[in-house]
């Protein structure tokens, strides 16, 4: 148990991030990382990658009491690279103190983390850069209008797949990719579960070298609900079993919530849009009994290894 | 062996190619972070660094990144976190990079970068031409272009201090041709590096750095086309404010080390009635047929822009008005308009009083492609009549008859393969 986080009301009572930027109400990206930031602090250098949090940002106005870099699309951990590097070297030489030095975090969606941003991941991985690699992952293009991205699940409607099967492929496991490479820490985390974030945020604090965090994002505009259904929404993707909340560290992947009895993933499914086609005009049983089976199959492994 | 130079400095000179010479320049600049990523013909500067940092003999970071892209984004973010940067590339490797060229300089993030030019694919080839770099024209970098390995030494010290000067501010490439250049042998002074550290002071960042407890948000969005345009023009600003300051910084590096760098060089030109304008290393072609065009009683000469970024519009303007022809010889090829550096020098003499009644665009030593003495002599011919005529003949693609022959074999080799295979099949 983290001593720090051990009830709700350990949770920071004084929140860093300002208020009123441009992201859409009911944002789960955006409560991830208002979360996250109350944890790590201002001592922090947000590195972004082009996405919806791009917007966080805006001249002359910033909601972080840190700071920030926004880069480019594909090569945010390759900025944290740079500025890493640099501090170490501005520490090395003797011209900044160590009270002077920063937390580098990457903030990335999904279309850059699972798809474009892959190859300069990769390289951070590989050089066992010491940063934080935060995605909130909203399962789409969000901020262009929730196109397909290689977050988007198996049947989902979106902007450029709206064919009654909707997305053929199946969510690619990031959180996999990352682990098959030993990080220091990754963990898949959630908003509306918040002290199960918090404790993973002050783990990985505590750790050094590349620690990866996913936030499942939910996006009342990109997945088709009312903004005040994204907690209950949340709830139910970790109720489901959709979404797993679990960390790897020393080698070894534990789940932090394993939920039991799991509620069946259409109590998800169908409180969203981009899901509706598979209720109405009539229910296609197939396509949800193959969701509920790959949920299903992932949990025995759990279990298995339990 | 050491000598003493012009001004009384101590220097040793040695000899070495052109990229020896980049990487001198990098460690004589005391530079701190180098990320890199290799590609050909560059390879070799970042390899002589990576054995200094080995040694000691240079106390910098070296990071190997997995692409151009990720190292110049790398690089920009160093230099924003305030850090003097090195870095190299080429030809693919700068295009793969393109997108962060342009969003780094838009960070106003001084740092070196040397572009060893080589041509662009397809047909990929490892033999230079200025393709690359021209495509990095409009980028917001300053450039600078080299002729042989003592200015690449050199305009790496005037690089660094002309792009981290306070009224600049922005990343500057020294660019070198492959092959010709950075794997050719020269004799190069190296300076001592105290001179070197009264030319060439710390890297200053001022406020724009990131450090604990003095945030600062650096490349923010901008929503509209008023504040977009703001920071475009300042931009656009510091790169002309570029043009005196590099004045300064070569007018002082030649009173502390005895060489000159004009932003334009130019040679025998003055008397000229034909003049050659080129940049690089195959300038120096131009140079020994000017020399011989002389001899054969043409008054011919040589005009290389040497700064490319700012375009030194004046001083090219200066050196051209009141010739007979100009002859613009393009070592790339902006496809479907010709030579790149042609309509520059055209828009530097449009409308000015004795402006060059010929002004001839030909496009030459593409993929490393040789420009003959003889065809140096052909353009001076066909520049003459075209100014006593008063008609401009249309852009040229330098090619020759037995270039064109030898190319037929090559293509009837292929033919006969072709065949074969198809028999075989």
């Amino acid at each position: 148990m983290n001593e720090h986080f051990e009830r709700m009301k350990d949770l920071p009572s004084t929140h860093l991030l300002g208020a009123g930027t441009a992201l859409c109400a009911g944002c789960g990206g955006l409560e991830a990382v208002k979360e996250v930031y109350d944890v790590l602090g201002a001592n922090t250098v947000f590195v972004n990658a082009a996405g919806c949090m791009t917007l966080m940002s805006v001249y002359p106005f910033t909601p972080f009491r840190g700071s920030w870099l926004y880069t480019a699309m594909a090569s945010a951990p390759a900025g944290a690279q740079g500025v890493r590097d640099a501090l170490d070297v501005l520490k090395a030489k003797g011209r900044m103190t160590e009270e002077e030095d920063l937390e580098v975090v990457v903030l990335t969606g999904d279309g850059s983390a699972y798809g474009m941003g892959l190859s300069a991941t990769s390289g951070a991985i590989d050089r066992g850069l010491d940063f934080i690699y935060l995605c909130y992952d909203n399962e789409g293009y969000g901020n262009t209008g929730q196109q397909t991205s290689g977050g988007t699940p198996h049947a989902a409607h979106t902007a450029t797949n709206q064919t009654q099967a909707g997305v053929l492929g199946w969510k690619k496991d990031l959180f996999a990719i990352w682990t098959a490479n030993k990080p220091a820490y990754a963990a898949t985390v959630i908003g509306g579960e918040p002290l199960d974030l918090a404790r993973k945020i002050d783990k990985a604090k505590s750790i050094e070298g590349p620690r990866m965090i996913i936030a499942l994002a939910p996006c009342p505009t990109g997945w088709g609900y009312e903004p005040q259904h994204s907690v209950e929404i949340a709830k139910l993707a970790v109720k489901t079993g959709i979404w797993p909340l679990k960390e790897y560290e020393n080698g070894k992947v534990t789940h932090t919530r394993v939920p039991h009895p799991r509620t069946p993933v259409e109590e998800y499914l169908k409180l969203q849009g981009r899901f509706a086609h598979l209720f109405e005009p009539e229910r296609n049983e197939a396509a949800i009994a193959e969701i509920q089976g790959h949920v299903d199959a992932y949990w025995e492994t759990v279990d298995a290894e339990g | 062996m050491t000598a003493q130079s012009k001004t009384g400095q101590p220097t040793t000179r040695r000899l070495m190619t052109g990229n020896a010479a980049a990487a001198w320049g990098a460690r004589l600049a005391d530079i701190d972070y180098i990320p890199a990523f290799p590609i050909t013909p560059q390879t070799e500067i970042i390899e002589a660094l990576s054995r200094w940092v080995g040694e000691g003999a240079l106390d910098a970071r070296m990071t190997m990144m997995e692409s151009e892209h990720s190292m110049i984004t790398a690089a920009g973010a160093a230099a924003a976190t305030g850090v003097r940067v090195f870095t190299a590339t080429s030809s693919q490797g700068l295009l793969y990079g393109m997108e962060m060229l342009y969003t780094v300089a838009g960070w106003r993030a001084p740092f070196v970068l040397v572009n060893v030019s080589r041509g662009l694919a397809a047909p990929i080839t490892l033999e230079p031409d200025h393709n690359d770099i021209m495509a990095a024209r409009d980028s917001g970098f300053l450039q600078i272009h080299c002729a042989t390995a003592q200015e690449v030494l050199d305009q790496m010290l005037i690089a660094y201090r002309l792009g981290e000067d306070a009224r600049v501010r922005l990343p500057v490439i020294v660019n070198l041709d492959g092959f010709y250049l950075s794997f050719t042998r020269e004799p190069v002074d190296l300076p001592e590096k105290q001179a070197v550290d009264a030319f060439l002071p710390p890297f200053d960042p001022g406020p724009t750095r990131f450090r604990a407890g003095k945030p600062v948000s650096q490349a923010v969005a901008v929503l509209g086309g008023a504040p977009y345009s703001y920071f475009r023009y300042e931009v656009e600003l510091a790169a002309r404010a570029a043009l005196p300051v590099y004045d300064e910084a070569a007018g002082d590096f030649a009173d502390r080390f005895g060489r000159r760098h004009d932003a334009v060089e130019a040679y025998r030109s003055e008397d000229a009635e034909v003049v050659f304008v080129m940049i690089g290393s195959f300038a120096t072609k131009a140079k020994e047929a000017v020399d011989r065009l002389r001899d054969a009683g043409t008054a011919a000469g040589l005009v290389r822009p040497v700064l490319l970024r700012p375009f030194p519009e004046a001083k090219l303007r200066a050196a051209l008005i009141g010739k007979k022809a100009v002859v613009v010889i393009d070592q790339n090829l902006s496809i479907g308009k010709g030579g790149v550096l042609h309509g520059e020098i055209a828009s530097a003499l449009y409308g000015h009083t004795g402006a060059p009644g010929a002004l001839l665009s030909f496009i030459g030593g593409l993929g490393g492609r040789d420009i003959g003495a003889d065809e140096f002599f052909e353009m001076a011919r066909l520049a003459a009549e075209a100014a006593e005529s008063g008609e401009i003949p249309p852009p040229r693609l330098l090619y020759t008859g037995n270039e064109l022959r030898e190319m037929r074999k090559l293509q009837a080799i292929a033919h006969v393969e072709h065949a074969e295979a198809g028999e075989a099949s």
